[in-house]
């Protein structure tokens, strides 16, 4: 006889028990003793058939191969940058990954990308010890010029992104920004400054009300009250985020 | 000389008023706040992040790492002399050990989560105060966890066995004995068990079991402080 312990949605806590008996399988962030199946972190319970996994509420950037992540460059190496993405690991962007034009051995690599400059780039691969190769060399990658850069919690990336891209377009149309968002919760940010200062603003809010409903209406207002309205020419392409792994809007 | 009744009214396994809170350092990946009558523990917990010295980092899983501090200003009156001390750099450790077998943080080697637990008002069981508020802070912070720790002092006072002890108990004219103790939720493990005093060894063993029965206790209320976090935002 198995039986589901908790509802889907609920709010579990490390080691709360979620399911008895052997029907269920144990999916991400869960694990099974002794015929029951426990919570491994603080998250929302997700009942797929049999499987019972955990999207997590907070917790440390997770890198994975295919993220689009923004890093700052921390370091010039023989053969590439170091990357720092704002989790414990630093990343490798080798010479080959990071333009496709031809690079001369002798050739000064603070000339195309320096210290300190933020870089759009994709995760390629990533090892058991978590060393993360990057690459720069696809479409929608670069190196940032200008703007702004800000950081939001990774967990609520889903939510500043909306249900395909609704609410990141709304702020970008609206303040006629370019605004490109990381999975690894960092956001580059660049249009006039004041509107700059809005969409900042504008972000801010979604990650503050996350798990309210009827976000996008009150982003509607908020830039509304803040002078943001719909301008004629939308911002130059900035490519779409990927919409892989998007939370529902409740 | 029998202790026949406590000096602050409650019953023998009857343990202080308890409050906790998460999410309350706004700068901190997670953090918790958590009171047992007057003793109050802030912990915050950052990382999992690099860990310095080099040498210190272990290549198969991330380590954790305690720091224990009580404010200079926070006992009886007599001013502590700030910073570390032989005494927190015990706790520190202990803390360690009693947090160390639910953490699991094989997905991120050579990392290492800082957990600091400042306490601004302490009246006893202050460890104990510390592990409760560190665990809330961690699981708030999203470090996998296999499970909860509740930690409570229970001992030995002139022959009676009381939950909980305040500074005046441990002090009490008397044959006294403390024991801190920590239980994980689920297996009813044991990961901290100190003494000071002298007890027998049958009152030591009902000791542990109030330890067990009352730690059940503040495992609801710390369970309760995680999910209000969420509960409150999710309207």
């Amino acid at each position: 006889m198995s039986n589901l312990l908790v509802n889907e949605r609920d709010v579990v806590i490390p080691g709360e028990a979620l399911a008895e008996g052997m029907d269920f399988l144990p999916g991400d962030n869960t694990y099974r003793e002794n015929e029951k199946i426990y919570s491994k972190v603080l998250g929302l319970v997700g009942v797929a058939g049999r499987v019972i996994r955990i999207t997590p509420l907070s917790g440390p950037y997770v890198p994975r191969v295919g993220d689009k992540i923004i890093g700052r460059v921390i370091d010039i190496t023989m053969t590439g940058w170091r990357v720092d993405t704002g989790t414990a690991y630093s990343a490798i962007l080798n010479v080959k990954d990071a333009t496709t034009r031809y690079i001369k051995k002798e050739e000064d690599l603070s000339k195309i990308i320096s210290v300190g400059d933020y870089l759009v780039v994709k995760i390629i691969n990533v090892t058991s010890q978590n060393l993360i190769d990057l690459t720069m060399k696809e479409p929608g990658l670069f190196k940032t010029v200008g703007g702004r850069v800000i950081s939001v919690n990774n967990q609520k990336v889903p939510r500043v992104i909306g249900k395909q891209g609704s609410m990141i377009n709304l702020i970008k149309s609206r303040t006629n920004c370019d605004i490109t968002i990381g999975q690894n919760g960092v956001i580059w940010i660049r249009g006039t400054p004041e509107n700059e200062l809005i969409a900042v603003r504008a972000i801010k809010l979604v990650e503050e009300k996350s798990h309210y409903g009827g976000l996008t209406e009150r982003m509607e207002k908020f830039l509304t009250e803040n002078g943001a309205v719909a301008s004629a020419s939308v911002p130059e392409a900035v490519p779409a985020e990927s919409t892989s792994d998007m939370l529902e809007e409740n | 000389m029998a202790y026949t009744k406590r000096l602050d009214g409650r019953k023998f396994d009857e343990i202080r008023p308890i409050e906790a809170k998460a999410g309350v350092i706004p700068n901190a990946d997670g953090s918790a706040y958590f009171k047992a009558g007057n003793t109050v523990a802030y912990a915050a917990v950052y990382g999992p992040r690099e860990l310095f010295p080099k040498h210190l980092q272990n290549p198969k899983k991330g380590i954790i790492r305690c720091y224990y501090n009580m404010m200079p200003f926070s006992g009886s009156g007599e001013r502590i002399r700030p910073g570390g001390n032989r005494r927190a750099q015990e706790i520190s450790m202990v803390m360690t050990n009693a947090l160390n077998p639910v953490v699991d943080l094989s997905a991120f080697p050579n990392t290492v989560v800082d957990i600091f637990v400042e306490l601004p008002q302490t009246d006893a069981g202050t460890r104990c105060a510390a592990i409760c508020a560190a665990c809330i802070a961690l699981a708030d912070a999203g470090i996998p966890m296999k499970d909860m720790v509740s930690a409570v002092a229970v001992g030995q006072v002139d022959g009676a066995i009381v939950a909980d002890l305040i500074y005046d108990e441990e002090a009490y004219p008397a044959i006294v004995s403390d024991i801190p103790v920590a239980i994980l939720h689920n297996s009813k493990e044991v990961t901290l068990l100190q003494m000071d005093g002298e007890i027998s060894k049958e009152d030591l063993i009902k000791a542990v079991e109030m330890a067990q029965k009352v730690s059940e206790k503040i495992y609801q209320v710390q369970k309760q402080a995680l999910k209000d976090k969420f509960a409150r935002e999710e309207m």
